[in-house]
């Protein structure tokens, strides 16, 4: 026998470090966590109800490969009325499992072998292996607190080289809650069609911004068909576990990304795509009420935060603050490690996004006002006592 | 500021002074001084407890009555309205459009409570013309809450 089926590719993916700290509070008992990247609110009524009644009428064949046409046509007038987007039901969205299927199709259709994916970072684990998987080459592009992780058009020139081909733009941001303007994009946008790159840009958290209205790249002149939108409804409608996301974009790239999606997934689960519609269609008051209630909890964290004397910029986007922990004298892993230990208090570190995540950890605040406060006053105690010791 | 204030207090009033301060990014100072103003203004008119009671071992009895009355000449209906909510036992009154003229909810220890009510005090009340009573076999869900165990988080203690 081989020693070993698995092809290189896949086993270079991930180094497993940060795999070991999951473990860990997967076992462990009684944790106060601020580790999910997952909304606490039950899926509105309304669109659970839909699921049932489609379950009920026995709605439950195939759909056409890109999705049904009236969920299309929710999402195209969606994307119009939110930000702008004029993209065409018929032949310019395709229905995904999650946003996540999105981001594998996205790369697999554009990526010849070799091509660069420039990825700032911290951002969300699943591009570089994905731009691996689809023969890519993941560039990862540092952003600071200095500039409160936006991606600048400086950084990103500086990045670009004759093989690039793609920038993954992930604003609202997870883990750094930070968000991108209209000036920031534009100048973005800029050096894009100057080296006439694509953009990749993952935009699931795009209701959830907090006292800015969410803008999209593709929206700016010239954009429109150098951009994929990816967008889902996880977030937003907090239907994480329905697994429905989508992409819009150019017709060209929309047809190959359906011809990938027709051939691994075939089509995207019916009742979801019912549920959604309804979502769509109904669902923009309880945005707004889950919305208010992440902006009240996300103040009261960052004040938590700064009340221990650590520094915390103001997140404008998703639902996560990133303090830097580099006052109290551990590293993000340390930190987390001894945390959990000491406090049982679960927080993802920083480095878990890339590199240049050391000395920041990410708190999710998908949590009760009561959870948070307890969170909080555990590691206040945490930070003292280290400091303390220091 | 104050809309925002009372929204958060219509849901969770025991919410502290800390904490409202924090999300509202004012000074606990200032909470207090905004709380009184409403509570001054009858705004806020109060701060209550619900209470699972069946879960308490505690005997309450809660009917629904449909009255029907004649308002009073310049007085409407807030006169004999007002007459019915100053007994204790009556925790809520409502003027309702349609087939009838008040809701009057009131609990009681037992049904015999409720029905003496009734025949003693509200049906005898001058200008009331008929009464309906209605008591409530179960409580499912009220002023927001539902009766039962709490559900329970099922998310992973960590995910990306």
């Amino acid at each position: 026998m081989r020693d070993s089926w698995v092809n290189s590719k896949v086993k270079s993916l991930q180094p497993s470090g940060i795999r070991k700290f999951f473990d860990i509070v997967a076992q462990m008992q009684d944790v106060v966590s601020l580790g999910v990247g997952e909304p606490d609110f039950p899926t509105p009524w309304h669109v659970r109800e839909e699921g049932i009644y489609v379950l009920e009428k026995g709605m439950t064949t195939y759909t056409s490969n890109a999705g049904l046409l009236e969920l299309r046509r929710e999402v195209s007038r969606f994307l119009a009325e939110q930000y702008g987007l004029k993209y065409r039901a018929e032949d310019q969205i395709v229905i995904t499992i999650g946003a996540s299927e999105a981001i594998d199709l996205a790369m697999r259709t554009v990526l010849e072998p070799g091509d660069e994916v420039l990825i700032p970072e911290p951002s969300f684990v699943s591009y570089a292996p994905c731009a691996i998987l689809a023969g890519g080459v993941p560039v990862a592009v540092p952003t600071t607190e200095a500039t409160e992780f936006r991606l600048t058009a400086a950084e990103l020139e500086k990045a670009i080289t004759p093989k690039t081909k793609i920038l993954v733009l992930p604003y609202p941001n997870n883990p750094t809650g930070a968000i991108l303007e209209r000036h920031d994009l534009e100048a973005l946008a800029e050096v894009v069609r100057k080296y006439d790159l694509l953009v990749i840009s993952d935009e699931i958290y795009s209701e959830l911004t907090y006292g800015v209205k969410h803008v999209s790249i593709a929206s700016l002149p010239g954009m429109e068909h150098r951009t994929i939108v990816i967008n889902g409804f996880s977030k937003a409608f907090s239907m994480t576990g329905w697994r429905l996301g989508y992409a819009a974009g150019n017709a060209e790239i929309i047809a190959g990304m359906t011809k990938v999606h027709q051939f691994t997934i075939m089509c995207s689960p019916t009742i979801s795509q019912y549920a959604a519609i309804e979502a769509l269609r109904n669902g923009m008051e309880s945005v707004k009420m889950m919305r208010n209630e992440y902006d009240l909890r996300r103040k009261f964290v960052v004040h938590g935060f700064r009340q221990m004397g650590l520094e915390c910029f103001e997140p404008k986007g998703a639902f996560y603050v990133f303090p830097s922990i580099k006052s109290v004298g551990l590293s993000s892993e340390e930190f987390c490690n001894r945390l959990l230990q000491e406090e049982r208090v679960a927080v993802v570190p920083g480095t878990a996004f890339g590199k240049c995540g050391e000395g920041y950890i990410r708190c999710s605040y998908a949590y009760s006002l009561t959870n948070l406060e307890k969170a909080l006053v555990r590691i206040g105690r945490f930070i003292k006592k280290m400091r303390q010791q220091g | 500021m104050e809309r925002k204030l009372l929204e958060i207090l219509e849901h969770n009033s025991r919410i502290s002074a800390k904490q409202l301060a924090a999300v509202l990014e004012i000074s606990e100072a200032e909470v207090g001084e905004l709380m009184a103003k409403l509570e001054h203004e009858r705004i806020i008119l109060g701060y209550h407890t619900v209470i699972d009671w069946e879960k308490a071992n505690r005997e309450l009895v809660t009917a629904l009555i449909e009255v029907k009355v004649t308002p009073q000449r310049g007085l409407g209906f807030d006169k004999i309205a007002e007459r019915i909510y100053q007994y204790p036992e009556v925790t809520s009154v409502f003027l309702m459009s349609g087939g009838f003229d008040l809701t009057v909810i009131i609990e009681g220890k037992t049904m015999k409570d409720v029905a003496m009510f009734v025949s003693q005090k509200l049906a005898p009340m001058e200008g009331v013309l008929s009464c309906a009573t209605h008591f409530v076999l179960k409580k499912y869900k009220q002023e927001g809450f539902v009766f039962g165990p709490e559900t329970q988080d099922q998310r992973a203690a960590i995910w990306l």
